[in-house]
């Protein structure tokens, strides 16, 4: 009835299409059924499938190679010292003789000492972005943030070197001797160069996993929680206290254990201000080492199998470590934040 | 009689008032006193990276000429010199990790969006999550067994594949995410089309999804421009040039590391320079990023 409208190369627009016909008569049952397995491409789809898959595997590939290496070649060392090996105090390549208590007791201590300072300052940056600031600023803030985490172990070391180690010679070590020196922490000579240098740049290093991970769970936290705090008359604060922290203290827990899974993996910064000395010591100014520091000094000048053994065994106890401190962190945060899509965590 | 007079209109609103008790001082005091704490933490927080960035630009602004971006290291000793090699090398080392790491993450975050809604994906997931977390340093051993030990010398490859393996785990769960973004009705249309699944996942899902998968690699790729520790001893350093894949190969952060713990002015200088250098990269590469996501139409990265 309707007739097609006439072409009109003048006008801008798209143009009328003439209708064609494609085909005088219907594909035969076969050819049809040809037609369509072939650009529907089921032997395509399934080679495209199996190489995803091969990619997915990989990553579960990548998981025990990492184990099957590290096991396979740690296994002289285990042979000779057993469980005695985390026990034992001396380092000592020349004698061969291998114990790894100090670097266990450097990487706790300071990884320990970066929490204490780590954790109060990231949930208060977190509240501060979810709960008080101004819109305006919430972006640039957790942006600034954000950067923190940008700049590499080895620049946090450098600056740790020329600016914070100084600094604790200088004015916060002679400080924390005079007011605290009693605790027995904080005696002996002010090197600046110290477990408590560590501490502290593991602090800074750890802040932004934390504070962001906290605001994530933050944000999760339903709306009417806050508002139903505040209709019973509580303050700002007390509405923090009661209707969003409380809620989140799972979730908090998850940034805090995955913040300590950085904090005892973290090698290069802590190398460059811990002092590497296998000792333990009472005083967090004297020097120490970490299990990841000793692999980073040693590794590669380690000769013979016994010594690098003994070395990879510690790289495989650090493994092991961090596997369960980020299984445990990932399963707390994924039960918070688990049903809300990725656009409401960023 | 009287009572009844309070309940007139005029005096309605003290009422009203009276009935809400004032909150307490104490209670005022506790509110003000926390929103300070929360503000001091957030100036706590701030003024190390400011330092930083500050003492950075200061020490690094001066330290950083022509011969610095175009030299190889001088020895011990002798003035000037610089770090091209170094540059070139860390460069050469990402491309390589890149070539390895992206295709495998981007597949496999694929698996995971497109196949991998059952327990199979879940054990992945849950893999890439924990491998995230996995020190760097456990990684460059790996990469030594694995490559080092074989090759029998240190080299390009060796710190490529460990680079490779950290970047892996993030780039496919941030391509699921994205992938995961783009509305179902999207694929539906193209199997309607009768465009087979691989087709539609390339060119539909995934080309819909570019920005945000490309997020994902750049942030991926900044985090590892930085790892010192992976490269220790599998790319190793090298105080000449290199372009072989096995060969040792100098790295940019190894040679800040190298200088930085050095007992010379010089070197220190130098150090200082090259962290410049580096930061620039990232700090680049990381904003590009966020002025991507932006303007994108799938930004949660």
């Amino acid at each position: 009835m309707a007739l097609p409208a006439p072409r009109r190369p003048d006008m801008p627009g798209p143009q009328p299409i003439e209708a064609t016909k494609v085909s005088e008569r219907p594909l035969a049952g076969g050819q049809a059924a040809a037609l369509l397995r072939e650009t529907s491409g089921e032997i395509g789809d399934q080679l495209f499938k199996f190489a995803m898959f091969l990619c997915g595997l990989a990553v579960l590939a990548m998981l025990g190679l990492i184990v099957y290496e590290l096991v396979l070649r740690s296994g002289s060392s285990w042979r000779a010292f057993g469980f005695k090996f985390f026990a034992g105090r001396d380092w000592d390549p020349v004698n061969e003789q291998f114990g790894a208590l100090p670097f266990v007791y450097g990487t706790l201590v300071s990884s320990f000492l970066a929490l204490l300072i780590a954790v109060p300052l990231s949930i208060g940056v977190a509240v501060f972005t979810t709960e008080m600031c101004p819109t305006l600023l919430r972006g640039p803030l957790s942006f600034f943030v954000e950067l923190l985490a940008a700049i590499p172990s080895v620049v946090y070391g450098l600056w740790a070197i020329f600016v914070l180690i100084p600094l604790l010679s200088n004015y916060i070590e002679p400080f924390l001797t005079r007011t605290l020196g009693w605790t027995g922490l904080f005696v002996g000579p002010p090197y600046g160069i110290s477990m408590l240098a560590a501490g502290i740049i593991l602090a800074i290093m750890i802040i932004p996993i934390i504070s962001s991970i906290t605001r994530e769970v933050l944000m999760v936290v339903p709306q009417h929680q806050r508002e139903a705090a505040l209709a019973l008359g509580a303050t700002r604060w007390e509405m923090i206290r009661v209707g969003v922290l409380r809620n989140a203290r799972a979730g908090i827990m998850g940034g805090i254990i995955l913040g300590l899974g950085r904090a005892l993996g973290e090698t290069m910064a802590v190398t460059m201000v811990i002092g590497n000395r296998p000792e333990i010591a009472k005083s967090l100014f004297a020097p120490g080492y970490t299990m990841a520091s000793v692999l980073a000094n040693e590794f590669s000048e380690a000769t013979g199998n016994v010594y690098l053994s003994a070395l990879i065994e510690i790289g495989l106890a650090l493994f092991l470590v961090t596997i369960v401190v980020n299984a445990l962190a990932r399963l707390l945060v994924w039960t918070v934040t688990r049903g809300q899509s990725a656009s409401a965590r960023a | 009689m009287a009572s009844l007079r309070v309940l007139v209109p005029e005096t309605d609103k003290d009422s009203v008032l009276h009935t809400v008790p004032p909150i307490a001082l104490r209670r005022r005091l506790t509110d003000h006193i926390m929103t300070g704490v929360a503000v001091l933490t957030v100036i706590l927080v701030l003024v190390p990276l400011f330092a930083i960035f500050a003492y950075l630009v200061y020490r690094g602004v001066g330290s950083i000429n022509w011969a610095f971006l175009t030299q190889t290291p001088k020895p011990v000793g002798e003035a000037g010199g610089g770090m091209a090699n170094a540059i070139v090398g860390s460069a050469f080392i990402l491309a390589l990790a890149s070539i390895l790491g992206v295709p495998v993450g981007v597949g496999a975050g694929i698996y995971l969006a497109e196949f991998g809604r059952n327990r199979f994906g879940d054990v992945i997931r849950f893999t890439a999550d924990v491998l995230n977390g996995v020190p760097s340093i456990v990684i460059g051993i790996v990469a030594y067994a694995i490559v080092v030990l074989s090759q029998k010398h240190f080299s390009a490859l060796a710190g490529g594949v460990a680079l490779a393996i950290m970047m892996i785990p993030t780039i496919s769960r941030t391509t699921e995410e994205m992938l995961l973004l783009v509305p179902q009705a999207l694929r539906e249309a193209a199997y309607g089309l009768g465009i087979s699944r691989w087709r539609t996942t390339l060119s539909i899902t995934l080309r819909t999804a570019t920005s945000g998968v490309i997020t994902g690699i750049m942030l991926a790729f900044a985090r590892v421009a930085g790892e010192t520790a992976p490269l220790l001893f599998t790319a190793f350093g090298n105080q000449f040039w290199n372009l072989r894949v096995n060969q040792p190969t100098a790295a940019l952060p190894l040679q800040i590391f190298t200088y930085a713990i050095s007992p010379y002015d010089e070197w220190h200088r130098q150090a200082w320079a090259g962290a410049l250098v580096l930061i620039i990269l990232i700090v680049t590469a990381v904003a590009a990023v966020r002025f991507a996501v932006r303007r994108g139409t799938f930004g949660a990265a």
